[in-house]
């Protein structure tokens, strides 16, 4: 994990810009402490908050490994050992939630992962700036709109009351309501991340098409490649290291379905098929007070989703990417 | 509109280019045109076919009708009367006989209005803070040799990786008195890993000479933030003020884990009742003329987005910008 973060050493030691030059080195800790006092303390209130939201929590996980009660607080709570997991490891449900988690993740990554690699080339293909900027501006909109905004506005369309269920029954169909139909759930999940976000994630491959060398479409051309081949053999090989990192960073999160997404429309469509990790420590601690097995549950899902993350960086970068963390420090 | 757009640009292209069959005048064109190498089509390559471009077209018209549909249908439906509803079943496109009605529902009814000004409170603190805390930890990680500063920066950067979970996370906000009050809608995210990254890599690209500059002028670590960093980089602030405050706005998770109290509740969360729950509005005033369930639903959705599309035309040039500084060029 530390390998992963820090990257080669010649990032670090990079000679510094400071006007102090090359007598950076002979000051004490304390005087480089006084130099950078002002940068420090701008610091401070950032690192404070990382500190306490992101790693301070990751200590009540202790709750896993007891029988907690929220008025004797963890340090007079029981210590239950393992018991929290194998409570649940035992029940159907958290293996019903970890494979609807798997199977959405999964149907999400086939169906949602080549549309914007998609519509980034045809937008591409778009001569005219004008069109192509007012597409864009369009589908990078829904981005910005909640899932409960989103949410509604399926239902509008495609819920029980809405336009698709009247149209079908216009044309003497059944009227399909598909917002409460638990086989379509992966799908409808689908479809609405891929309203939400397939315009945003063109950005990402745009700028990687953009960095293609027009020289070699030109030269292809003129050795008489058609665009189809054009396609297959400059641009695709041009944007595939992106689509790779892409591919392996959606890889390791793929245990992170979106949790307010589904927790909107599990009711509808009911626990069996709407249930994935997240929702069930919600429901089994929030709702139900559960907290052992759900802190337990939890505990499980953040290891795995770390372990899968890190080495989805890592994969990348022994295919010779920079990872998103080695990009960042840069 | 755009039908008509797309199919001009398309058509007139080849009539353009064919009264130059040299090829170079159109090269010139271009250059003297001065919106670089990709407006406009290069020489070498063919005429797309007619359905080629005519599939291209519909496809464009197609993906924009998708986002823009919903869109102007809820706003549409908001407006609509009884009649209206009920003849179009789902969403009106046009309003034949428009009235404010709904809105009437939803602000004298009093929750909607509450709701607003929390959630326009939250928006407003939550980025301001957010916006202070990040720009001073991204300039004070801006300069390497700053003494901690990697591990600091790494700190930050570690949580990208991990994610504490529900369960730790809601412990933590009841153990620092947070729970049930407004600052558990703005402390927990206050800020984000991504923009620190965006704000930092932007900060460091900045030319040194006129750093240098300043401080040769005599200018300290503040002064120079203030006066010639920030100047500089009004345009990704804006970026990341907007990525703030869109956050802060559709903030729904901290609503539901950490508020107890429904008066208290954002917009989000009244949406989620109203809307998806179905939930009348309760207190709405009698005698009043009452509007159909579905205009006021729409009313509220509407609400929640029109800050969104009004302030999103004027960043928006910028998010290739943004996003690409924060993900794979680091």
């Amino acid at each position: 994990m530390a390998d992963t973060a820090t990257g080669p050493p010649r990032s670090g030691r990079r000679e510094p810009a400071h006007p102090a030059g090359p007598q950076v080195h002979r000051l004490s800790l304390w005087q480089r402490l006084k130099r950078d006092k002002v940068m420090l303390l701008l610091t401070l209130p950032g690192l404070l908050y990382f500190v306490v939201f992101h790693y301070v929590p990751l200590l009540g996980y202790v709750v896993a490994f007891q029988h907690y009660e929220p008025y004797l607080g963890y340090m007079h709570s029981t210590w239950t050992g393992l018991s929290n997991f194998s409570a649940a490891f035992s029940q159907p449900a958290f293996w019903s939630a970890t494979r609807n988690t798997v199977e959405i993740a999964v149907i999400q990554l086939v169906f949602f992962f080549p549309v914007p690699i998609a519509l980034a080339l045809l937008l591409n293909s778009v001569v005219s700036g004008r069109v192509r900027r007012f597409v864009q501006s369009v589908v990078y909109l829904p981005h910005f709109i909640g899932w409960i905004i989103i949410v509604s506005i399926f239902q509008q369309v495609l819920g029980g009351a809405g336009l698709l269920p009247h149209l079908l029954g216009k044309v003497g169909l059944p009227r399909y309501d598909m917002m409460s139909d638990p086989h379509a759930f992966p799908w409808l999940l689908t479809l609405e991340s891929i309203w939400k976000d397939a315009g945003w994630g063109t950005i990402i491959i745009l700028a990687a098409l953009i960095g293609i060398d027009r020289g070699l479409y030109e030269s292809a051309a003129i050795d008489g490649a058609g665009p189809w081949r054009r396609l297959w053999h400059v641009t695709l090989p041009g944007i595939s290291p992106v689509i790779v990192l892409l591919l392996i960073l959606n890889l390791g999160n793929l245990l992170s379905v979106g949790f307010e997404q589904i927790l909107l429309q599990r009711d509808a469509v009911g626990p069996d098929a709407g249930e994935v990790l997240d929702t069930y420590v919600y429901y089994h601690g929030i709702q139900d007070n559960d907290w052992g097995v759900a802190a337990a549950v939890g505990l499980v899902k953040a290891v795995v989703g770390t372990v899968l993350v890190v080495g989805a960086n890592k994969f990348a970068h022994r295919l010779g990417h920079e990872g998103v963390y080695r990009g960042a420090d840069r | 509109m755009l039908t008509a757009d797309t199919t001009d640009v398309t058509r007139s292209r080849p009539a353009r280019e064919g009264a130059d069959p040299s090829g170079s005048g159109a090269k010139a064109r271009r250059a003297a045109r001065g919106a670089g190498g990709s407006e406009g089509r290069p020489p070498w390559m063919e005429r797309p076919s007619l359905a080629g471009r005519w599939g291209k077209a519909v496809i464009l018209v197609l993906v924009v009708a998708a986002v823009a549909y919903p869109m102007i249908g809820i706003i549409a439906t908001s407006f609509a009367s009884q009649s209206d509803i009920i003849k179009s079943s789902g969403l009106v496109l046009w309003p034949a006989h428009p009235t404010l009605a709904a809105y009437r529902t939803v602000f004298t009814g009093g929750v909607v209005l509450r709701a607003l000004f929390v959630s326009i409170g939250v928006t407003v603190v939550g980025t301001f803070a957010s916006l202070l805390m990040t720009i001073g930890m991204a300039y004070g990680l801006s300069r390497r040799e700053v003494t901690g500063s990697r591990i600091i920066l790494m700190t930050a950067l570690f949580t990208m990786l991990f994610n504490a979970g529900i369960i730790p996370n809601f412990l933590l906000v009841k153990n620092l008195g947070l729970y049930n009050t407004y600052a558990s809608l703005v402390m927990p995210t206050l800020m984000s890993a991504f923009n620190l990254v965006v704000l930092r890599a932007f900060f460091m690209n900045l030319p040194t000479e006129l750093l240098d500059a300043a401080r040769i002028d005599g200018a300290g670590d503040l002064r120079i933030l203030v006066s010639v960093v920030l100047p500089l980089s009004k345009a990704v602030i804006a970026v990341v003020s907007l990525f703030y405050a869109v956050t802060y706005w559709n903030a729904f998770f901290n609503a539901l884990l950490y508020l107890d109290d429904s008066d208290k509740w954002p917009l989000p969360m009244v949406l989620r009742s109203y809307v998806l729950q179905g939930q009348s509005l309760s207190g709405a005033a009698a005698g009043e003329t009452v509007a159909p369930q579905q205009a006021v639903q729409m009313a509220v959705l509407v609400i929640a987005v029109v800050p969104i599309l009004l302030v999103y035309p004027f960043l928006q040039r910028y998010f290739t910008k943004g996003v690409l500084t924060g993900a794979v060029k680091g």
